[in-house]
């Protein structure tokens, strides 16, 4: 009878399922299956590889440019992730303030380049910090005056894809933020204010506290997607040198597409795989770690 | 006296308000920059008309826009055909393997699709669809966000709403159809708007996918403009054009949908 049951349900889900589940196969288990079995190859772009073992492995250990990419990424997520999520907080309490039209207009004002597109966001950030007449073309100088172009700069680049960044896409964290402070009922408010409390002491001891799961919310879904950046960094990073410019998915794409060595590529894509995964699994437990307590 | 004068002018307000509207300006200005350099350039090159009439006539601009709009309509319709039919099975049928196909769903969420460039790349290859509309879609067809949301949604419907139709004899596909999807069109349409300024604005794989240039969506074409001064920055705001239109006719519901899919990336690290 159960069983019976059983069968009636999987065959009802069946039709379903099956273009979702075969869309996942083909697209999603199929090349991630396929991504570890080739990290053990030396495979070219459009040829199957031998073989290698964990050559590729002990290779990504030595490679400097891997280091490199690496520590690039790491370095634009302590640029981009707290100072960002912090700034969306800031947003948010500012839009929340306002009234009517004022807050609509704010809010559209913080959100609307969270839409464009990448090469909309970067064509204005050319535009913008051009040294030869933009306005923000002069904003970085070394000590004795000189302009510094940040786009060129081994220092600059970073903290400036980081400003980009943060202008770019705070919108979506402002509005993950401003659902969370209307959420805290306004009661709350009113009695800090029958008691007297400064505008501070709210913060501190009302708006912060219980704000803060929406805030490890928004820090974990930067850091999610800050791991694997590419797009305007990749479009920025036109005339940066290498080395300080190159991010993760940009030195996969380098190693497959522009020296045709798919095989490393892999090899690389799977450490992104582990770094990515890794940052879930260590979020997840200290979120557990704050629960048990 | 003096104190009684100070409270009254809320100096700490006036404060928080100057900071807002300084806020607001700085947030504005790139965008306001890129209007104003576009339509009235300094120099002899100038004006609006010269500017994107050049953008519209002398480059592919309207074939970009129809591969972009072809692409991103593409993985729009399929993301939610496949999800909403999964997200209800998920939800109302006991069937085996459900467990897991929700685990492998919320697992994909985390792992960065990007990763897989190489491998897609391989598949499309040997499918022999790149640069064709359809390599362009395939890969971007794996967005967990949709299907969670369905599921979500078609939990929070009462359960008698299908037993009903269950007893007068109507199979699930039926069910589905007739009355659970209809019951959430608002999520369908939030969904919709979400996924397709998500392809318009996807870069990595259309890059990838693409090298002809009359193929090119108009979000890679644009980018590689961004070189050509002023008429290049104008192309770019052309192709943020359609879905800030877009995000100003549909304000509330792309807000919403954002918030829902941070709530839904919420759903996976709780459950």
């Amino acid at each position: 009878m159960d069983r019976q049951q059983n069968r009636k349900e999987n065959l009802a889900a069946l039709p379903l399922v099956v273009p979702f589940v075969l869309v996942y196969l083909a697209l999603f288990i199929y090349p991630s299956l396929q991504m570890l079995a080739i990290s053990f190859t030396d495979g070219a772009l459009t040829k199957t590889g031998e073989w290698v073992g964990l050559e590729n492995y002990g290779k990504l250990f030595r490679d400097r440019n891997f280091r490199a990419a690496l520590l690039n990424t790491l370095y634009l997520v302590a640029l981009t992730v707290v100072p960002g999520t912090l700034i969306a907080l800031g947003l948010a309490l500012v839009v929340k303030r306002l009234r009517g039209y004022w807050q609509a207009i704010a809010l559209s004002v913080f959100f609307v380049p969270y839409i464009l597109p990448v090469s909309t966001a970067t064509s204005i950030a050319w535009l913008l910090t051009n040294t030869a007449n933009g306005p923000l073309g002069g904003l970085v100088q070394s000590a004795n005056g000189t302009v510094i172009p940040v786009w060129r700069s081994a220092s600059w680049f970073m903290p400036a894809v980081a400003v980009l960044t943060i202008w770019w896409t705070v919108g979506f964290s402002v509005l993950i933020f401003l659902a969370g402070l209307r959420a805290i009922p306004t009661e709350l408010y009113e009695a800090a204010q029958i008691d007297g409390a400064s505008r501070w002491v709210e913060f501190r001891k009302l708006t912060w506290p219980l704000i803060w799961p929406i805030t490890v919310l928004v820090l974990t879904i930067q850091l999610i997607l800050q791991i694997r950046v590419f797009d305007q960094v990749y479009l920025m990073a036109a005339q940066a040198p290498n080395r300080s410019s190159t991010v993760l998915v940009h030195y996969i794409y380098s190693v497959a597409f522009q020296r045709n060595q798919a095989g490393y590529a892999s090899t690389v894509a799977v450490a992104l795989f582990v770094v990515g995964a890794s940052v879930v699994v260590l979020q997840y437990q200290l979120l557990r770690l704050r629960r048990a307590k | 006296m003096n104190a009684v004068w100070l409270k009254r002018l809320d100096v700490g307000g006036m404060a928080v308000s100057v900071a807002t509207l300084v806020l607001i300006v700085v947030w504005a200005f790139p965008i306001f920059w890129a209007l104003l350099s576009t339509a009235a350039p300094a120099g002899a090159t100038g004006g609006f008309f010269r500017t994107y009439g050049y953008v519209l006539f002398e480059t592919d601009l309207g074939r970009w826009y129809l591969n972009s709009l072809v692409t991103s309509g593409g993985v729009t319709a399929i993301v939610l055909a496949i999800s909403s039919a999964c997200g209800y099975a998920i939800s109302q049928i006991e069937f085996t393997g459900r467990k897991l196909l929700w685990i492998v769903i919320l697992g994909s969420f985390m792992i960065p699709v990007q990763a897989l460039i190489v491998n897609h790349f391989f598949l499309i290859y040997q499918w022999g669809l790149l640069n064709t509309w359809l390599g362009v879609i395939l890969p971007q067809l794996i967005a967990p966000i949709a299907v969670i949301v369905y599921k979500q949604f078609f939990d929070g419907i009462p359960k008698e709403y299908g037993e009903a139709a269950f007893l007068d004899g109507a199979k699930h596909w039926q069910i589905f159809l007739k009355i659970y999807l209809p019951m959430n069109w608002g999520v369908t349409l939030t969904l919709a708007i979400i996924v397709f300024i998500g392809a318009w604005n996807a870069f990595l794989w259309p890059f990838l996918a693409v090298t002809k240039p009359e193929l090119m969506n108009v979000t890679v074409s644009t980018a590689q403009l961004s070189s050509n001064g002023i008429s290049g920055v104008a192309a770019a705001i052309m192709a943020g054009l359609p879905v800030t239109i877009m995000y100003l006719l549909f304000q509330r519901r792309v807000t919403d949908a954002v918030t829902m899919s941070a709530g839904g990336n919420d759903e996976q690290r709780y459950n």
